[in-house]
């Protein structure tokens, strides 16, 4: 039997507006039944490769494959396996909600009406009402029911929570479940590291138009360190040249330390040698992935990331 | 801090912000006086004419209830006033009521208003705010139309009055939609009941005039026309103009101190919870988003075919003695007089009806740059699917619009005195529009498709087809660019005979755009690009 091929293949995709690079050689692959999460700040290219996947924007380079098929070229036939929930979704103000959901559920030939009612009473969300009424959280209440309702193979999830209460969060999240053990394929960009971390298999950070760190989440957390807080019983000598180990701070007694996950195993042992008395150790958090990748951004290429951030098209 | 604090500052940020559009609306209705009263001095260039059309105009209920009370019309002043008067108060109502509900109802509606009220704002700066923009551009109409006015020579007084007229009338109709956006949450029913009140107010005049002039008194419209400008002015019935305006400005202004923000008196109704059986196919969708904007066109455009219709039967009395105008009219054919008229009153109706095909079409643009195409072009609906069901309501619009104008204008001809036989005469007459009209569509979708940042330009291009058409014979333009517009070239029905082949080749040229656009929208990038 051969292997599934994978529900997404994107690789070395560019993608210009005006002399501005939005995509700059991005690499992606999600597999068929995965629920990947697609990890980047505001402007680094989120939005607009989902645009791509589409078929509204029309790539300038690079390999484009989705569900097996061109996302330009065989769009509508794509699109009825598909559905795209938009990080601010913008509706008609003169239509309530409920004509909404079900008019993309038409549209896309799959509303199943009991489905659609049970959600509107998951999510809590009143279909009679004009959607110039909503606030912004009921706005994507709306674009969630209408995706969540259809039996789409793949969704492509932008930003979706934004504006959700935790409650409603969490009611997102095991919809998301659900949809995982159907064998169903979503697609999850988000900033909401938490939600990342509870939902997604495996993850792309992307930056600056490109993918720089890609796996599962376990693959990941191996890339980073884990922090050590210890009391030991004589003074704490002998850690500052082992390999692996970062930001040590020792007062007599007491230490503290990063170190690498690779190099774990050693600094453990050296520290049992001293005698523990108390130990606590933080596993890396996607927060700190992220953050590696992003938080020296700032301060080392400042101007690069502003013009990104601002000529990316986001929804407002 | 008082309620007031911040005015000042809101009141000039509104004017950098609108800056284009208050400029826009000050100079369309300043332009239309001024070229009311050059048009007015070509038709009737010396005093016998001026007596011979007063004379035949003395009696017409048809004309007295459209433009108002027959007073002063051997003068060019009573005649500006006669021509201009209650067509151009219905435009300040209108750029008023717009302005006043966009920068009150429609901020708090978009939620800008909560984000100035966090700042130390008073509680009533933006509502006054408002007012003082709206009034002073009421004001910028009055003082440049009286200006005009007298600089082209006319009496001081009576020029004094008829700009007066429209600062007031325009600031009552401010104070109408003020006191309509602190009752509904909804900018549009601003809109749509502020425009209601002006319904009553032209239709209470229209009442009055024909009648013993009661009824005027009840429609401010009708009381600025009391104040007589050319006519032996009398200025009282101003003060009563102003006193209902402040009466409305102080209670919308109690009530607005009352209530919530975001709040209004009449809470919005629930709508329907599932849609209809037609709400599931892109025409569905397009029908349903463009049927309100249909139904107000079509009501523009019934009215204005009664009021042709309803003139028809006088016309060759009213325009046979004045060879001025009836030259103006033969130009637009070779028939009777009457056939004439009909031909050029359709010819405008057309002009009016292609806004809403423009906007129609547009509205394919206006759908991508809100990102609302977006979700729908993510469901398996195609580019041209998507597109075409637009086209569709804009092609099929232009063809019902002028059914009903021809079917308006016929009636109420033959209810008049005409012959109600030429009711299907006039209904062919006005349907030859439509392949200009698909033209200015297929235009639209082309600049659409291939340069969309572009595509208010089929805008400028309507424009320039209105001024040929409407004035183009009064300011001798050139007959090479007046042939330039597609509602010259069609056939002149019912005065000419019925010619096929211009509206073969305008409806092929129509339909070339219409691909060519299709073609770039499924070329390029959707977005807000």
């Amino acid at each position: 039997m051969g292997r599934v091929p994978p529900a997404i293949s994107i690789s070395g995709l560019v993608k210009n507006f005006g002399s501005t690079r939005a995509l700059d050689g991005l690499d992606l692959s999600v597999e068929t039944g995965e629920v990947h999460g697609f990890l980047g700040p505001n402007g680094s290219g989120k939005t607009t490769t989902i645009r791509v996947l589409l078929g509204l924007l029309r790539a300038d380079a690079g390999e484009v494959a989705l569900l097996g098929g061109d996302p330009w070229r065989d769009a509508v036939d794509l699109h009825r396996r598909l559905a795209y929930v938009p990080g601010e979704i913008s509706l008609w103000p003169n239509l309530t909600g409920g004509e909404v959901i079900d008019l993309f559920g038409r549209l896309r030939g799959d509303l199943d009406r009991r489905r659609r009612d049970a959600l509107l009473e998951r999510f809590q969300l009143d279909p009679t009402k004009k959607t110039r009424s909503y606030s912004k959280g009921n706005r994507q209440k709306v674009g969630l029911v209408a995706a969540l309702a259809s039996d789409a193979e793949l969704l492509l999830l932008d930003e979706p929570t934004s504006g959700l209460d935790p409650l409603m969060e969490a009611v997102f999240q095991d919809c998301i479940r659900e949809v995982k053990t159907e064998g169903r394929t979503v697609l999850l960009s988000s900033h909401i590291l938490a939600e990342v971390e509870a939902l997604c298999d495996g993850l792309s950070i992307i930056r600056l138009g490109r993918v720089v760190e890609k796996g599962t989440l376990d693959d990941l957390r191996h890339l980073t360190r884990t922090s050590i807080t210890a009391q030991v019983e004589s003074q704490a000598d002998g850690l500052a040249d082992l390999a692996g180990v970062h930001d040590l701070e020792i007062d007599r007694t007491h230490v503290r330390f990063e170190v690498d996950t690779d190099h774990l195993d050693a600094a453990v042992r050296r520290l049992a040698a001293l005698g523990v008395r108390s130990l606590v150790s933080h596993p890396p958090t996607l927060e700190e992935l992220f953050l590696r990748h992003y938080g020296d951004e700032l301060a080392r290429e400042p101007e690069r990331v502003d013009v990104q951030g601002g000529a990316t098209p986001l929804p407002r | 801090m008082t309620p007031l604090t911040g005015t000042l500052a809101l009141t000039r940020f509104i004017l950098r912000r609108d800056r284009v559009r208050i400029l826009v609306w000050i100079a369309s209705v300043v332009v239309l006086a001024a070229l009311t009263v050059l048009g007015i001095k070509g038709l009737f260039p010396t005093q016998a004419a001026l007596d011979q059309t007063a004379a035949a105009t003395q009696h017409n209920s048809a004309a007295i209830a459209f433009n108002g009370p027959a007073q002063g019309l051997n003068s060019v002043g009573g005649q500006v006033a006669f021509q201009f008067g209650s067509g151009g108060m219905v435009l300040v109502a209108l750029m008023s009521l717009f302005m006043v509900g966009r920068l009150t109802r429609g901020e708090e509606e978009a939620g800008r208003l909560e984000l100035v009220r966090s700042l130390p704002v008073g509680t009533q700066a933006n509502t006054l705010a408002a007012v003082l923009t709206v009034a002073a551009m009421n004001i910028a109409v009055g003082a440049l139309i009286t200006t005009f006015l007298v600089v082209q020579g006319l009496p001081a007084a009576g020029s004094v009055a008829f700009g007066l007229s429209f600062t007031l009338v325009g600031l009552f109709f401010a104070g109408v939609a003020l006191m309509l956006a602190q009752v509904t949450e909804n900018t549009r029913v601003v809109y749509g009941v502020s425009g209601a009140v002006l319904g009553a107010a032209f239709v209470l005049r229209a009442v009055g005039d024909i009648g013993d002039g009661t009824a005027s008194w009840f429609s401010p419209i009708g009381v600025a026309q009391k104040t007589r400008p050319f006519a032996g002015e009398r200025w009282w019935p101003f003060l009563l103009l102003v006193a209902v305006t402040l009466l409305l400005v102080a209670a919308a202004a109690a009530l607005a101190a009352r209530r919530d923000l975001g709040a209004g008196l009449v809470a919005s109704r629930p709508g329907r919870p599932s849609a209809a059986p037609g709400l599931g196919h892109p025409l569905g969708l397009a029908v349903r988003l463009q049927r309100a904007s249909l139904l107000g066109w079509g009501a523009g455009v019934l009215v204005a075919g009664i009021a042709y219709g309803w003139i028809g039967p006088t016309v060759d009395a009213f325009i046979g003695q004045n060879k001025a105008l009836a030259d103006v009219l033969a130009g637009a054919g070779g028939g009777s007089l009457t056939d004439s008229y009909f031909a050029a009153s359709f010819r405008i109706m057309a002009l009016l009806a292609t806004g809403f095909a423009l906007q129609s079409a547009l509205r394919v643009r206006t759908e991508e740059t809100s990102m609302r195409a977006e979700s729908v072009l993510a469901t398996p609906v195609s580019r041209w699917g998507f597109a075409a069901s637009h086209l569709t309501v804009a092609f099929a619009g232009s063809v019902i619009l002028l059914a009903v104008a021809g079917l308006a204008t016929g009636l109420t001809y033959g209810f008049a005195g005409g012959s109600m036989q030429s009711v299907p005469r006039l209904v062919g007459s006005a349907l030859v529009y439509a392949p200009p009209m698909w033209l200015m569509v297929g235009v639209a979708i082309a600049l659409v498709g291939l340069l969309p940042r572009w595509a208010g330009v089929s805008w400028a291009i309507l424009a320039a087809c209105v001024v040929v058409g409407f004035l183009g014979a009064i300011l001798h333009i050139p007959g090479w660019v007046q042939d330039l517009s597609p509602f010259q070239r069609v056939p002149q029905l019912p005065a000419a005979s019925l010619t096929l082949l211009p509206l073969v080749v305008i409806s092929t040229v129509a339909a070339g755009f219409t691909l060519a656009g299709l073609g770039g929208l499924r070329r390029r990038d959707i977005g807000r690009i």
